[in-house]
């Protein structure tokens, strides 16, 4: 360690104004203070600092993203070998390999796209590189379905950091969730490749491994890409992707086509665990999500009338199992930046959040997947909710004066 | 009859290696004492004595440039040797001297219940006692033009390795109640006494108030949000019931006497106990033999880790200190991907480290680094969880950076003190600097409305 010390000393001065590198410096800082803890000591105020930083925050959100990207690698194979029919005589680190080789190149992609996007920004404007798009980075390979081609990811990347956030001001002056951004932009933009029975499971090969052609009775349609379409009434019943009646079950452990990291909901809740007891993310978003969205589930169930809306028909628990309604009340109604800041706000931004996301699914046939819009939506709104909650305590002061005054 | 008791959940009591044992000792002698202007917030100094000048304990050493009753008298008698002045020449400190043998300025023995309102203010303000008086909004020195609406008095204090109040003021009980007397005669209000339940005092004269929970309970900004909070076009005055003590010891004694117990803390300190010494005293003197011998840099803080100023090993203790903790400063420590430690012995508020799971009594020794660096507010209800006044902090500081005085006004910045946002400033993952960002918000407000 001391070595690496000693050399980062030694080479700092070219990248200090004047040096020959100094066009670097903010990358050159970034990983100075990523190697060694700056021993920066406080100026002004306190003395002593706890010790999180932004790099610590991030840092556990990755590996709480950890359990669901595994997982969503692994089914990737899973669905793939289940497709060609040789899921029975392929080993578990085949299947697995499968699934990494193929998602591995989006999050490469989806990293230099975005960070050499942050880095430049940085440097322009001379600050520190900040770590928010870690995480985003991450995300945005999790939410994609697999085939998404990685031409599609860089563009929409790029638009998303660009102007969803550089724009902005950088990590933590957003107003939408990045990722999410960016799935959006994918969604609108490409939609063939977004959505429909062709994109969520791998059916060709990943770097020459897996080949083989498609079973009988193949398709490749999520459960809810099955309930939006389910038309002509009747009772709607899930399958996998060789037509097996899927179980609450099998829902619930992810083995079901959707993209890359959202399908299980296990892997989902390990991470909430990870993100609760570190206080990391909010329980009372987190909740309020999963609360809003079993109310609308319910009351779909009750009133809304299935021949039309077959999706109404899923229950609760399927309508939390299925689809990113997981991911997005873990990971996306969360982020702190794009979501309700104040504690009330939190409960109300949450439940709105889940009732939308459910909303979208049942009412509109054809965007069989509501959470991602519901949370880019409240984000729009969390200002607003924050603003009515801050409202209050002014017009309680207010008020306190005012009595005095009489 | 019961006393009102007001708990306290939100904040956090930072466990710090060095807490102090009930013991006293005598400080050695300090070859200078200082007064520092800076220990008086909104005080502009006027100096009034110039190097060579005799003083007596209690003579006047400057006085404000607006309120000239506000003097700042001499704690030892001696002769000025400097007057240091930094940048655009702002006096950074007076130093004096002290004499072998001791005199003070007579100002008479006097009882606060019989002497004329206005007489007693015009001796506290005199003797220099009537300065350590702080007045809310802004928290500064308070106007004796002024009426206050009530007085608050702090008679204990939560912060890290922080002076047991029942421990300094045994003796002296007498004191403060005289004090608390004289306070009472300022006011037409009510002079309400902040005391703690952990280390309970009973206070006769003024109306107490128990206080149970965390840090900051002892800041009197909590303690007035939640006995009666201010509302804009009012103004309470605060003081902290040590510095009270030169108050009663002025009435009953008829000549000043700053002299003070102080608590020497932190990891750094071999035995951290009390030491008898006297406000203005040299740090060295006060930890003579104490510090702990190492081959790094420390930290001497005049006050605690979270409001105290770095007074350095060659500094003064603070006229409003009653505390001094020697910390390693932590600029050799070269940790190696620090964020990505699960060291259990790195502190955190969050249980992003490890060390919650050593329990709530572990002690940590914590340095000077900031380990992080500085972000745009990120994370949400990270100021909230250590901020237990109805105020949105983090709303009360964006108004601030943005100087929206309308805002400002309505988030509540008249109840509010730098050192209300101290434990903010400590868990902040974005490392602002909150405090600074507080009292320039107040100077600023105060010049814009005044």
């Amino acid at each position: 360690m001391k070595a690496l010390k000693n050399y980062i000393d030694k080479i700092k001065p070219h990248f200090e104004p004047g040096g020959k590198l100094s066009m670097f410096q903010s990358v050159f800082e970034g990983f100075e203070s990523f190697l060694f803890v700056p021993n920066t000591t406080s100026r002004s105020g306190v003395h002593i600092h706890d010790s999180i930083d932004s790099k610590r925050t991030m840092t556990v959100v990755i590996v709480a993203l950890l359990p669901a990207l595994l997982f969503g690698m692994y089914n990737v194979g899973y669905q793939h070998y289940l497709a060609i029919g040789e899921l029975a005589q392929t080993s578990f680190w085949s299947v697995f390999l499968f699934g990494f080789l193929a998602v591995l190149p989006k999050i490469v992609v989806s990293y230099v796209v975005g960070l050499g996007i942050e880095f430049t920004a940085a440097q322009l404007r001379h600050h520190e590189i900040q770590e928010g798009f870690l995480v985003s980075g991450m995300l945005i390979p999790m939410i994609v379905p697999v085939d998404t081609p990685l031409w599609m990811i860089a563009v929409a990347t790029a638009f998303a950091v660009i102007f969803a956030k550089e724009v902005f001001g950088g990590t933590g002056m957003n107003i939408f969730n990045i990722a999410l951004v960016t799935r959006a932009f994918l969604f609108f933009a490409y939609p063939s490749k977004m959505s429909g029975d062709e994109v969520f499971v791998r059916t060709g090969d990943t770097f020459g491994l897996g080949a083989g052609q498609v079973v009988e009775g193949f398709s490749g349609a999520t459960p809810l890409g099955q309930a939006a379409t389910h038309t002509g009434g009747g009772a709607l019943q899930l399958t996998d992707i060789l037509g097996n009646t899927l179980s609450l079950h099998d829902m619930f452990l992810g083995f079901i086509p959707g993209s890359i990291g959202e399908t299980s909901t296990l892997a989902i809740l390990i991470g909430a665990v990870i993100l609760l007891a570190t206080g990391i993310a909010s329980w009372r978003v987190m909740l309020s999500v999963f609360a809003g969205g079993i109310v609308m589930s319910l009351i779909c169930n009750w009133f809304a009338n299935p021949d039309i809306y077959p999706a109404a028909q899923l229950s609760p628990l399927e309508q939390i199992c299925l689809g990113g309604f997981a991911f997005a009340a873990v990971f996306m109604a969360t982020d702190p930046v794009t979501g309700a800041r104040t504690n009330t706000g939190k409960y109300i931004f949450g439940f709105l959040v889940g009732v939308l996301a459910i909303l979208i699914r049942v009412f509109n046939s054809g965007y069989p997947e509501g959470a991602m819009l519901a949370v880019l939506l409240m984000n729009a709104f969390a200002p607003l909710i924050d603003y009515f909650v801050v409202e209050a305590n002014i017009r309680h002061r207010l008020k306190r004066a005012k009595n005095l005054t009489k | 009859m019961m006393n009102h008791v007001v708990k306290i959940k939100k904040g956090l009591d930072i466990q710090l290696e060095g807490a102090p044992a009930l013991e006293i000792s005598n400080s050695t002698n300090s070859q200078l004492y200082a007064i520092i202007p800076d220990d008086f917030t909104g005080l502009t100094p006027k100096v009034d004595v110039k190097p060579g000048d005799k003083v007596l304990a209690g003579s006047p050493v400057m006085h404000d440039k607006t309120l000239t009753d506000v003097v700042v008298t001499s704690p030892v008698s001696g002769e000025v040797v400097a007057v240091e002045r930094g940048e655009r020449r702002k006096v950074m400190k007076i130093t004096i001297k002290p004499d072998a043998t001791q005199q003070a300025v007579e100002f008479g023995k006097v009882s606060p219940d019989t002497m004329q309102a206005s007489d007693l203010k015009a001796l506290l303000l005199k003797s220099g006692t009537f300065a350590f008086i702080k007045q809310r909004p802004y928290d500064i020195i308070a106007n004796p033009n002024t009426t206050p609406r009530d007085i608050f008095v702090t008679a204990f204090d939560s912060a890290p390795l922080a002076p047991d109040y029942a421990f300094v003021l045994k003796d002296e009980m007498h004191h403060l109640e005289t004090g608390l007397k004289a306070l009472a005669r300022l006011t037409p209000g009510k002079v309400y006494v902040g005391v703690s339940k952990r280390s309970p005092i009973e206070v006769k004269n003024g109306e107490t108030v128990v206080f149970d929970g965390p840090h900051p309970a002892g800041n009197v900004g909590v303690q007035i949000n939640h006995i009666s909070p201010i509302n804009k076009g009012e103004i309470v005055w605060t003081i902290n019931a040590l510095d009270l003590l030169f108050i009663g010891r002025l009435l009953e004694t008829g000549h000043v006497d700053f002299s003070r117990l102080v608590a020497v803390t932190g990891a750094e300190v071999n035995k951290p106990h009390y030491v008898r010494t006297c406000a203005g005293a040299s740090i060295a003197s006060i930890t003579q033999g104490m510090v702990k011998p190492a081959h790094y840099e420390r930290r001497y803080i005049s006050g605690n880790v979270l409001t105290g100023f770095n007074a350095g090993a060659d500094g003064y203790l603070g006229a409003r200190q009653a505390q001094v903790t020697v910390i390693p400063e932590g600029n050799n420590c070269n940790e190696f991907m620090g964020w990505a430690s699960l060291n259990p012995h790195k502190y955190s508020m969050s249980h992003s480290y490890l060390s919650w799971l050593l329990g709530k009594k572990r002690r940590y020794d914590i340095d000077a680094r900031i380990r992080g660096g500085e972000r745009a507010i990120i994370m949400s209800d990270e100021y909230d969880r250590v901020f237990p006044m109805d105020i949105y902090p983090e709303y009360l500081i964006k108004a601030i950076l943005a100087f929206d005085i309308d805002k400002m006004e309505n988030l509540g910045i008249y109840e509010v003190a730098p050192e209300d946002f101290a434990l903010c400033e400590f868990v902040d993952t974005s490392k602002l600097e909150l405090q600074k960002i507080v009292r320039n918000g107040l100077d600023h407000l105060m010049k814009e409305m005044n």
